[in-house]
């Protein structure tokens, strides 16, 4: 599904992302661990698009497409889904209306007309179901107000309502307390089947308790310098990354 | 001959038409001299320092249409807040539209300033109210000289106005151009409550100078919320003087919603005469082309335990230029002053521009006074976090413009009107949400 090969990125000229090698396939769960600064959420968000972060060099190709070039709006379109470690405050746009809007906006992409209303209205209540969401939380302005919680749970819902092909989960768990991280953690694990895939970054064992991934790598400086099973997560919460940055420098 | 001169010569014509033994005449005749002293304000005007009329003023105004013309509810309705029932006062190129109107003289006065100035039962409210919150300077004068129409509205004490009024100007380019300069004047006694909006709208493409004077009297614990709709063509100028009186304990705002019109000068001036008076002044302006849009405000705390709040937002694209010149003044008497102002703005282009400016004169030791000024542009992680969910670029950026203005809009207390106000936003910005913003 994702191939990414020799990937270097830079923002503002300081590079980040020095040679990254990647494959993952529709099933998996992979999860990206390694200290601060590694560059996890710059890997997150040059796979997403954003546009300051500039591919300098190798390919990411989505389904067999390049998809260098393509806007994050276009990446979106094609099944790509990034979930915020810090979700943005949108004032006076409700959670509903948002989603409607960003649902609404990929099927125009794809040539198709607005989703019925009362589809619509039916897919919300599942989801929020699902994520138990409430429906006063549906009508508040998007994340104005939130709790870290509440912001983490509203990415997993609005993940749930697109169905992407690829979800990538930005230190979905920081902020969030046991209880939220088992609500967000069985939403991704429903949402999860053999056609679509999950790459979960954190800095912390813990979220891969609830999501258990069927790959680990650690991340750092820039490269992926050490892949395992989900063992290699346990290793980590028990040592720390020192271990590792001894093991690359030597 | 330049307008100044043309309009000091027509004084003289339009002493012909109306009442020289009137009370409101003496008036008229000191305020055209005090025009023809000072003539339209410049640049030189530290209050005009960024907003120059010399264009505006190059057309070959009427200044006394002359045409009766007639328009069809049908082709205008767009323009009314028509899904609520309402007063109505609306004018034609300056004279009254009796069959678009509908006022009342039903336990208050909503009709015209023609009538309140030309008949003796209006004759004591003329006198305690007319031009008695207006100020003297240049531009205002002019409308006082020629001051003869407009709106006049007198509500007793103890009176809920459920149904909001709107005050509406079309101009219809049967004039190449035309200047107008409607004369309004709103009185809300004790306890009363009042909705206003008003609007001016051109519905040619020939050019419109509007010079509009509007005089607001809250008395004690009186209610009054005025809404300003401006989305204008882009050959109509205004220049709109707005004074508000307030007594004790009176809440009044004004909401100013700027998206359309050539050049654009809002004087808006509150001035508190009592004490635990509440005043609120917000906008939401967003132009582009080459539209220019001044807000000049005044809030004069004169006693003791008020407030006011200020809160204007701008977006300024393409060539536009954006003013905001705030000023407020405590006086030393008034003391436990409660005064925010807010100015943000966002540039969406490179060649937009805004001055803001705010003044504070503060006399008094025990008030709580803030400003603050911003000027950005539009929020690359925010746009990239909507781009995430497949909303396209044009799209996510109204949204955050929305966004951004959602705190003005949402202290519309006319829900039609705020429906028809995410309208116009959503039309101003190219896009259709798919949902009422």
């Amino acid at each position: 599904m994702l191939k990414i090969k020799n990937l270097h990125a830079s923002v503002e000229d300081k590079t980040i992302l020095r040679g990254i090698n990647l494959e993952v396939k529709a099933g998996e769960v992979h999860a990206i661990m390694g200290p601060n600064g590694s560059g996890k959420s710059t890997l997150a968000a040059v796979i997403a698009g954003k546009e300051e972060y500039e591919a300098t060099k190798g390919d990411i190709l989505f389904e067999g497409e390049n998809i260098d070039e393509l806007a994050a709006e276009e990446r979106a379109h094609k099944g790509i889904f990034l979930s915020f470690q810090y979700p943005v405050e949108i004032p006076g746009v409700s959670v509903t209306n948002f989603i409607k809007t960003a649902i609404n906006s990929t099927r125009k992409a794809k040539g198709l007309g607005d989703m019925p209303a009362n589809e619509m209205l039916k897919l919300i209540r599942e989801k929020a179901e699902l994520l138990e969401i409430d429906r006063k939380f549906l009508s508040r302005s998007l994340n104005q107000g939130f709790s870290g919680g509440e912001k983490k749970r509203n990415e997993i819902f609005q993940m749930a309502m697109l169905e992407p092909k690829l979800a990538i989960l930005d230190e979905t768990d920081s902020g969030l307390d046991i209880d939220a991280l088992r609500i967000v953690a069985n939403g991704v694990n429903k949402l999860k089947s053999k056609d679509n895939a999950v790459i979960v970054i954190t800095h912390y064992q813990r979220l891969l308790d609830y999501i258990v991934p069927d790959f680990v790598h650690v991340l750092h400086n820039g490269k992926i310098v050490k892949s395992g099973p989900k063992e290699l997560a346990h290793e980590l919460e028990e040592k720390g990354y020192d271990w590792i940055k001894e093991e690359v420098n030597a | 001959m330049d307008l100044k001169e043309k309009l000091v010569s027509s004084f003289l014509a339009f002493e012909n038409q109306v009442d020289v033994d009137a009370y409101v005449h003496g008036i008229r005749t000191e305020a055209i001299k005090t025009f023809e002293n000072n003539g339209f304000p410049s640049k030189k005007d530290e209050a005009w320092k960024y907003t120059s009329l010399n264009k505006i003023l190059k057309q070959d105004y009427s200044v006394f249409p002359n045409k009766e013309n007639a328009i069809e509810y049908s082709d205008v309705k767009k323009y009314f807040i028509h899904d609520i029932d309402t007063y109505k006062i609306v004018f034609i190129d300056g004279k009254y539209s009796s069959h678009l109107s509908q006022t009342t003289h039903d336990g208050m006065d909503v009709c015209l300033m023609s009538a309140a100035l030309s008949k003796p039962k209006y004759r004591l409210v003329i006198e305690n109210y007319f031009n008695k919150a207006a100020s003297d300077d240049s531009i205002t004068s002019l409308n006082t000289a020629f001051s003869s129409e407009g709106a006049f509205i007198h509500i007793p004490k103890n009176k809920l106005v459920e149904k909001p009024i709107q005050i509406i100007h079309f101009s219809t380019g049967n004039e190449s151009a035309l200047m107008l300069q409607p004369r309004n004047l709103i009185v809300v006694d004790e306890n009363s409550h009042l909705q206003i909006i008003e609007r001016h709208q051109s519905l040619t493409e020939n050019p419109v100078l509007t010079n509009s004077v509007t005089e607001v009297f809250a008395n004690k614990r009186a209610i009054i919320d005025y809404y300003k709709v401006q989305n204008d063509n882009q050959n109509a100028s205004l220049i709109d003087n707005t004074f508000i009186k307030q007594k004790q304990e009176s809440h009044a705002s004004v909401h100013t919603f700027t998206f359309g019109g050539n050049l654009i000068r809002n004087n808006l001036n509150f001035y508190q005469h009592g004490e635990r008076i509440d005043s609120t002044l917000k906008g939401v302006t967003i132009i582009g082309d080459k539209q220019h849009v001044d807000h000049n405000t005044l809030v004069h705390h004169i006693e003791p335990n008020c407030e006011s709040h200020q809160d204007y937002k701008g977006i300024f694209g393409d060539n536009s230029t954006g003013v905001f010149n705030g000023k407020v003044v405590v006086e030393k008497e008034a003391q436990k002053t409660n005064a925010f102002q807010a100015n943000n703005n966002i540039l969406i282009s490179d060649k937009s521009t805004i001055n803001t400016k705010p003044q504070l004169e503060i006399f008094a030791d025990d008030v709580k006074c803030s400003h603050g000024c911003t000027i950005g542009q539009l929020d690359d992680d925010a746009l990239f976090y909507m781009k995430t969910r497949g909303i396209p670029e044009k799209e996510a950026k109204a949204l955050l413009m929305y966004a951004f203005a959602n705190n003005v809009l949402e202290s519309v207390k006319i829900s039609e009107l705020k429906t028809r106000i995410n309208k116009l936003i959503a039309n101003k910005l190219g896009v259709n949400i798919g949902f009422n913003l």
